[in-house]
């Protein structure tokens, strides 16, 4: 897994835009030359101001991984944000920017393993998620693979119709959404914040031993992933990204 | 430099204080979880700390033990890899030169420490970065006990490295004779990780 390889900066060209949800776009970005990534890793981007200014923030991959000289970076605007209203409504077709990556190691899937894929998502965690199911995909791989994804409401979920699509595949794929602020008329989903028994009845069971990715913000990562060792689910199989504010300010 | 057309930046924090802040950091008031996996919640009655010579205990304190060592508080910046910086946090605990001390040790038997903690965390370090009052093992934030998700009951505390090399649920902290990559710095994270000089990956 050590890799001495150098992560030069390089020059990223955007040439894809796709609004996901009001608040959430993804961009592609063709790279020059790209050593390929796993599904769950993340890239560094770099904007510089003209005046020297520089600023740094780390994304996830949503593309599959694969060595194709581009990436799909899907980003959540942050209201009183630096870079993500920049990347969400700046940057256009054409613009450059630099990246540099694949970033690590550990949060990322094998497709080489056998085991069930469980994959829970809060909001825009689901991102390098996305990569892993796309990959699955792509690949006709058939590990048992069940994604629970926790948004706000309907209109919040990123990747809808794709996730639906890929659930309709019925190729061992499972999708259980649930919606924490209200659903709309004819919801089939789940509708409260995901718990113990929602874990327990939508995962797979410790006796399935599979590997698990939880990414989301940190209050959600910090309940599930708690919720998941209480049922019995080994903690090293137990792979979390967490991100944003966490509610104390100490 | 590679201009980005349109960028400005956000007058503010980071350029106000740009000589406490590393190249690629920014600023927050929050106090982010980084950690590869769940959170440890480790009892207080079954805690303790060791220091090793290789497979050899050099000392061990259990919890009530370790309290009674001396206790030094200070305030420090710390940068973690993920790009934040957190100003001004408070910290009380141990430092490792008073660990040494009350351990016996006039000297340290080699020039590495690998920290082990529960989960299985490790992460390796210099000797020499942790003495000189530049390391402790921290107990309190803010005047507070130290919350489990942010490493508590203790956590080591190396400010002037990135911040995975402090690492939470600190228990044994093991002399080694050659240097050796921990946990992220096996996994293509810069072996020594000085945010100054921006190592964040192995080849920066």
């Amino acid at each position: 897994m050590d890799s001495p390889v150098r992560r030069d900066w390089q020059l990223a060209t955007a040439t894809l835009f796709r609004q996901e949800t009001a608040r959430v776009k993804s961009i592609t970005f063709e790279i020059a030359t790209w050593a390929g990534h796993m599904a769950g890793q993340h890239v560094d981007i770099r904007l510089t101001a003209d005046n020297g200014y520089q600023a740094e923030r780390s994304y996830s991959i949503a593309s599959p991984a694969g060595s194709a000289p581009h990436v799909e970076l899907t980003v959540e605007r942050v209201s009183d944000g630096e870079v993500s209203p920049f990347l969400t409504e700046e940057l256009r077709t054409g613009d450059t920017i630099e990246l540099r990556g694949p970033i690590g190691g550990y949060f990322a899937w094998n497709p080489g393993i056998s085991s069930p894929l469980m994959l829970i998502a809060g909001g825009s965690g689901v991102v390098p998620l996305m990569s892993m199911l796309r990959t699955r995909n792509g690949a006709g791989n058939k590990v048992p693979a069940k994604l629970l994804y926790s948004s706000r409401s309907a209109e919040d979920i990123i990747y809808r119709d794709e996730l639906d699509r890929l659930a309709a595949n019925r190729d061992g794929f499972d999708l259980v959404n649930t919606l924490t602020r209200g659903a709309p008329a004819g919801w089939q989903g789940q509708t409260r914040r995901v718990d113990r028994d929602m874990l327990a009845e939508c995962g797979f069971g410790p006796a399935d031993q599979p590997q698990i990715f939880v990414c989301g913000p940190t209050s959600f990562v910090e309940t599930v992933a708690d919720e998941l060792v209480s049922l019995g689910h080994g903690e090293l199989a137990i792979k979390t990204e967490r991100f944003g504010p966490t509610g104390d300010k100490r | 430099m590679a201009v980005t057309r349109g960028f400005k930046g956000r007058p503010g924090d980071a350029r106000v204080v740009a000589d406490r802040v590393p190249p690629g950091q920014y600023v927050t008031q929050d106090f982010p979880v980084l950690t590869s996996g769940p959170t440890q919640r480790t009892e207080l009655a079954g805690w303790s700390l060791a220091l090793q010579s290789g497979g050899q205990l050099l000392a061990r304190w259990n919890w009530a033990e370790f309290e009674a060592l001396p206790q030094t508080e200070r305030t420090f910046d710390i940068h973690c890899v993920t790009k934040w910086s957190k100003l001004g946090t408070r910290w009380r605990g141990v430092t490792f030169d008073d660990l040494l001390k009350a351990g016996g040790l006039t000297s340290t038997p080699y020039m590495y420490v690998m920290a082990h903690c529960d989960g299985g965390y490790t992460t390796n370090l210099p000797v020499a970065d942790l003495m000189e009052d530049k390391a402790m093992v921290a107990t309190h934030f803010d005047g507070q006990p130290l919350a489990a998700e942010h490493g508590g009951p203790a956590r080591l505390l190396v400010p002037h490295l990135y911040l995975w090399k402090s690492a939470k649920w600190v228990r044994r902290l093991v002399f080694m004779e050659t240097n050796a990559p921990g946990f992220w710095e096996s996994l293509g994270y810069h072996i020594y990780g000085d945010p100054w000089r921006e190592q964040r990956y192995s080849g920066d």
